[in-house]
């Protein structure tokens, strides 16, 4: 396109190839900006570089095989994405979930909503132009989080620890003691990335009235997650559909007002308080029990021409999971409904208009997970 | 200019908290007892054979099929004038470690306790040249728990 400035001068608008293998973009992620001098004209993103057909192997797969699948689906959440497909064969096979392994699966499930905003924190801070300093402080609380999952699954991030009915295995005997532990330094890093960005004047300069969505915008993409609620809607799963004792559980659901990047980034720093607030609360209501069903078989099979949608909160918004069966050990159909998917759809919204340097901002406080947008 | 401010005080405080960088890869840290590197084959020292009977069950269960199992009739069963109440045995077994997942699934499907995730470092550097050498073969998954290099844990 031929832009029209000074009579007798033409200026041309630029294509820009980000990615995929860029350094600031998340994952392998590729978009094409088309710029006029710095401002964004238009933005198309191309997906699909990470795509495994996770799916499809899931359908090829029994239900304890599959949990594994989840756990690539989403590698910075996994304990969040395999709850709901656990949730999914739970609903369709009546299993009843025993107390203990329901509190402990909410436990390491906001855990993981720590680490997962940790690793948010890091990366925008680096997008934002704020080096290293950041990113390593997140890293540091991270590994603690991370740490403490390895002691309890035996791997650092693909756990493969729940299962349909229950838990593999049980959580180690100290585990309200370091997961105590754990909450003191994670608290101590919530405080440090507050001091660090949230007043600083350079971060504001650059985070504050960029990439804003409207409240109607944000609904209309479907977005969900802290992405939907820095917009100012009160849409949280938890407290809307409470699966597992959210109900049972205190907590408020923090809500930005401009929908901006900075609100992007402060409504998660505030759920991570909630986070910290909800274990607490959980640890209080652990009791001794069993963490599988009595009578669980062999071979879990579903009953036939069945089929049911769960979604779950997890820290980058819904994720559902659709599950048809059609009798045997092995989904008919399973559809993962991605939050970063449908986030991501946001991202030409939020960028046209905007500085390129600040195109890099706004993909980063979406928080994708490509392996969770491709597959 | 009172943000900057703070959060530089943010940066200094750091410099009297002690280090959380570990020396790897000149040192290891220890790693937790659940700790899920590949799978190894366990040795039966009382008798001086695999526990593994070749039984396939965890063959089948393995959601990336990365897993090749072989059964004979065991040469030291009593019915051979041998010591072992095992009338099979594992023949042959690979695992292709560049597949494996990393899962559990087949230390959880097993009934004779015969097989275990690594635990140790040795689990985690495996890097070849050649991604044929990922491949292994029965003395090879065997050689850990034969030297007692590995505590295994199961969960029971
Ligand atoms: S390791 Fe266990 S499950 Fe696998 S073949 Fe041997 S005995 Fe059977
Ligand atoms: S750990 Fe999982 S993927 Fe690896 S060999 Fe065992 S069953 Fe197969």
């Amino acid at each position: 396109m031929v832009v029209e400035s000074t009579p007798g001068f033409e200026t041309q608008d630029l294509l820009i190839n980000v990615g995929p293998q860029h350094p600031s973009t998340h994952g392998v992620f590729r978009m094409v900006l088309e710029v006029d001098g710095e401002i964004v004209k238009d933005l198309v993103p191309h997906i699909g570089y990470l795509h495994r057909g996770a799916e499809k192997l899931c359908e090829n797969n029994d239900f304890r095989q599959g949990v594994g699948y989840m756990d690539r689906t989403e590698y910075l959440a996994s304990h969040n994405a395999e709850l709901s497909y656990v949730m999914a064969v739970e609903a369709l096979a009546e299993l009843e979930v025993p107390e203990r392994a329901q509190w402990i699966r909410m436990i390491l499930c906001e855990l993981n909503r720590l680490s997962s905003h940790f690793m948010f924190l890091g990366a925008f801070g680096v997008d934002v132009g704020v080096f290293g300093t950041p990113f390593i402080y997140a890293w540091r609380e991270r590994e603690a989080i991370i740490d403490l999952f390895e002691e309890i699954s035996g791997d650092r991030m693909m756990y493969a620890y729940f299962r349909a009915g229950g838990l593999a295995w049980e959580v180690p005997g100290n585990f309200e003691e370091r997961v105590r532990e754990v909450l003191v330094s994670t608290r101590q890093g919530m405080k440090d990335f507050d001091n660090l960005l949230t007043r600083n004047e350079i971060f504001l300069a650059r985070t504050k009235n960029v990439g804003i969505i409207s409240a109607e915008d944000a609904v209309e993409l479907g977005m969900s997650g802290p992405t939907l609620r820095a917009s100012g809607v009160s849409l949280d799963i938890r407290k809307a559909e409470p699966y597992m004792y959210y109900d049972q559980i205190d907590f408020d659901v923090p809500v930005g007002t401009n929908g901006d990047v900075f609100d992007r980034y402060l409504v998660r720093l505030k759920e991570m308080e909630q986070s910290v607030h909800i274990i607490e609360q959980c640890l209080a209501r652990l009791d001794d029990g069993p963490i599988m069903p009595e009578r669980m078989p062999r071979m879990l099979r579903l009953p036939e021409d069945q089929e049911i949608y769960v979604r779950t909160e997890a820290p980058r918004g819904e994720y559902g999971i659709y599950l048809v069966s059609k009798g045997g050990n092995k989904p008919w159909r399973l559809k993962v409904r991605s939050a970063c998917l449908s986030n991501l759809q946001a991202l030409k919204k939020m960028s046209v208009g905007q500085y390129v340097a600040d195109a890099i901002i706004i993909l980063g406080s979406i928080d994708i997970v490509l392996s969770e947008v491709d597959r | 200019m009172r943000g900057i401010v703070k959060s530089l005080a943010t940066t200094m405080s750091t410099f009297i908290r002690g280090p959380v960088t570990r020396g790897y890869p000149s040192k290891h840290r220890e790693l937790p007892e659940r700790d899920r590197a590949f799978p190894l084959l366990l040795w039966d020292k009382d008798i001086d054979e695999p526990f593994c009977t070749g039984c396939h069950a965890c063959e089948r269960a393995c959601p990336v099929e990365c897993m090749t199992v072989l059964m004979k009739d065991n040469p030291s069963h009593e019915s051979q004038d041998g010591n072992s109440k095992r009338r099979k045995i594992v023949d042959e077994f690979w695992i292709d470690y560049g597949r494996c997942m990393r899962c559990n699934i087949c230390v959880e499907v097993c009934n004779f306790e015969a097989i275990a995730m690594n635990n140790t470092w040795s689990g985690h550097e495996t890097s070849v040249y050649d991604r044929s050498d990922l491949v292994m073969d029965l003395p090879q998954l065997m050689a850990q728990s034969k030297s007692d290099e590995i505590q295994e844990w199961v969960a029971d």
